[in-house]
């Protein structure tokens, strides 16, 4: 096991360590200090206490991160499906569809449809001319989920794709020769084979559906209080520095027990698992 | 066994502008077992996977008792596959793969599971039922694949080189099975493989296939001592393949000899194929022989040495269980029963003799066999 490293290798650890040490442990290390310790620095768990006030706020967020994530995993695995089988012209074409938006900022794709939602926006008006009367979509739930789901959508459907196009013909073809029509196939042989994609792409959705708070702000016009939310505006005054901190860590906990039970789904298979 | 399960009519297909099958021609009788038997590339897996419904052909029909069963999907057709690499699902243990097509069919489950018993107790896989099956030796997987396919009671089996992966002794094993289970199960098969001997002993019938065509149909005794062309004569065993002319009925001239021979019913002067095999040739003094040669390379085989003898520039292999020394002039001398007459076909000269036989070295990793006594060097 132990294997003596030269000077060289060690040294092209470095960069990393330090990148690691400065801005993964460091923050970690903060968020831990400010967690336990009061406006005088003094250990407490009071900031814990603190939190079955925001429990309401816990509770809308994973709410709100499901229904996005579940949204997600039902629009993207049939269009992942759908990819894979394709043409390999026709795939290359609907992977750019499917990445272009990814290539533009979060937050410009958050406020373009924040112009399309609005309530004088590209929707209503369209609405409007049509004779119908404008329906109000910006401030709702719903406007929040549909910003998650356009956002973190490409999460979900490329670790599916690649499950998918990595899985064998030939275990299609032995369930066709077993007598398995393509709905029978795809619920009793392929979907049940790319259980680890789905794994992944649901963690890679629900985890920063989880955490967001700019859609929810943008989107929800202020009517619905993320946790994301409610960290950012704890950090926005040193006094309250403390409770932000606490309300972090047990996000933290939630999404790592999260992506543990997520793990456990696809154990078994022996697949490797990103996360 | 005289009715026709399976036809296959004027089948042609294509991949990529490049032809696969070119107007094939077969039948397969119930409870048969079939050999499609050729090199890689000639064909024959893409003839089980139009039967198995996974290839659609370009042109002709396939028939099933009679009809027409061309645009019929896999899963509704009477007919089970073997798959090469086994294809068990990964996700399910040996029970599950194996009750697979039981569950489809909605047969009740005391019925799937007294089935599964039973199959399990007929491949000798009783006490795996809860294994997965990444956790079982090929052998095993292969029995859970015949197993998982055997369970539909289908018509037909078709088994694509289901013994490929594993090894030479297990094979041999795994051949007595699956005759004994095709015996017993009264199912016809139609088996893929690319190794002749394979083919030789498990067969009833064997289809010799090259370039996309069938060269040959017939039982295994046919095809070894009456092969149609040079192809069918080179691909199944060792066959000295000689150019000749046949003077009349029974007298053929070949190596600048006439020879008496068996065979007849080609024109007067014909030009022909001549096949004679390494066994059928008898070593006698050079004064006695028929053909003088001298010998050029001896390589002991265990139960008889395989001599390669040179006459006037043709090399000839003989199989014989006299040693004869390196170099030694010897003569041979043919039986006529042992001359065989083909007709010239599009293979004629591509199979000639042995000068650039190259010998499987079986004996090369194992360090207590000398080699210096085998003089194979050519």
């Amino acid at each position: 096991m132990k294997q003596k490293r030269s000077l060289l290798e060690k040294a092209a650890a470095v960069p990393h360590m330090v990148w690691v040490a400065l801005f993964i442990l460091g923050p970690l290390v903060f968020v831990l200090y400010f967690a336990f310790t009061d406006t005088r620095g003094k250990f407490t768990f009071t900031n814990i206490e603190l939190l079955s006030s925001y429990s309401h706020i816990f509770l809308l967020s994973i709410c709100f991160a499901l229904v996005a994530t579940a949204i997600c995993l039902l629009l993207g695995y049939p269009l992942a499906f759908v990819m894979a089988r394709a043409k390999p012209s026709r795939q290359k074409l609907l992977m750019i569809m499917l990445m272009l938006p990814m290539w533009i900022s979060l937050l410009i794709r958050t406020y373009s449809l924040m112009t399309l939602l609005d309530n004088g926006g590209l929707v209503n008006s369209l609405l409007v001319k049509m004779g119908f009367s404008p329906v109000t979509m910006i401030g709702t739930g719903g406007a929040v989920i549909l910003g998650m789901v356009y956002d973190f959508l490409p999460y979900m459907v490329l670790p599916i794709y690649t499950s998918i196009t990595k899985l064998d013909r030939k275990y299609m073809e032995a369930a066709a020769d077993l007598g398995c029509n393509s709905i029978q196939t795809l619920f009793r042989v392929t979907l049940p084979l790319t259980v680890p994609g789905i794994v992944s792409g649901i963690t890679m959705v629900f985890v920063p559906s989880i955490s967001t708070f700019y859609i929810s702000q943008k989107l929800g016009g202020g009517n619905f209080d993320l946790i994301g939310d409610t960290i950012e505006r704890q950090f926005k005054y040193p006094s309250t520095y403390h409770v932000g901190a606490a309300i972090s860590l047990v996000m933290m906990i939630l999404i790592l027990i999260s992506i543990a039970v997520m793990n456990r789904f696809s154990d078994g298979d022996g697949e490797e698992m990103i996360v | 066994m005289n009715n026709k399960l399976i036809e296959l009519r004027s089948i042609s297909k294509s991949f990529d502008g490049e032809q696969i099958l070119c107007a094939i021609d077969l039948d397969i009788h119930d409870k048969e077992f079939v050999t499609l038997l050729g090199p890689s590339g000639c064909g024959k897996t893409t003839t089980l996977r139009i039967i198995g419904g996974f290839e659609t052909p370009d042109m002709g029909d396939v028939l099933f008792d009679g009809v027409r069963i061309n645009d019929i999907p896999p899963h509704k057709r009477q007919v089970n596959t073997v798959f090469q690499k086994y294809a068990l699902f990964p996700h399910l243990n040996v029970y599950d793969n194996v009750a697979f097509g039981l569950r489809l069919q909605k047969v009740p489950e005391d019925e799937i599971r007294e089935r599964v018993r039973e199959m399990l107790v007929m491949t000798g896989l009783k006490g795996f039922e809860a294994r997965k099956p990444t956790t079982l030796s090929g052998g095993q997987q292969q029995r859970v694949a015949i197993a998982r396919a055997l369970i539909n009671r289908p018509r037909v089996l078709l088994l694509d080189e289901p013994l490929g992966a594993l090894d030479l002794k297990l094979r041999k094993d795994m051949q007595n099975e699956l005759k004994r289970i095709q015996k017993a199960t009264g199912i016809t098969f139609v088996y893929v493989t690319h190794d002749q001997e394979e083919a030789l002993s498990m067969s009833d019938t064997v289809v010799v296939m090259a370039d996309g065509k069938i060269q040959q149909i017939g039982t295994p005794t046919d095809i070894y001592n009456e092969p149609v062309n040079a192809f069918v004569a080179d691909f199944i065993g060792e066959s000295n393949i000689l150019d000749g002319v046949m003077l009349s009925d029974k007298k053929a001239r070949f190596a600048g000899q006439v020879f008496d021979c068996l065979d007849g019913g080609f024109a007067e002067n014909e030009p022909v194929d001549i096949v004679i095999r390494p066994e059928d040739v008898d070593v006698v003094a050079p004064e006695k022989g028929m053909l003088v040669g001298d010998v050029s390379s001896v390589t002991f085989k265990g139960d008889y040495y395989e001599i390669i003898v040179d006459i006037k520039g043709f090399k000839w292999m003989i199989e014989t269980s006299d040693y004869v020394a390196p170099a030694a002039r010897i003569g041979l001398y043919i039986e006529p029963d042992a001359i065989h007459v083909m007709k010239k076909s599009e293979y004629s000269g591509k199979f000639g003799d042995y000068s650039t036989f190259s010998e499987e070295m079986e004996h090369l990793s194992d360090p207590t066999i000398g080699t210096e006594e085998e003089d194979d060097a050519e």
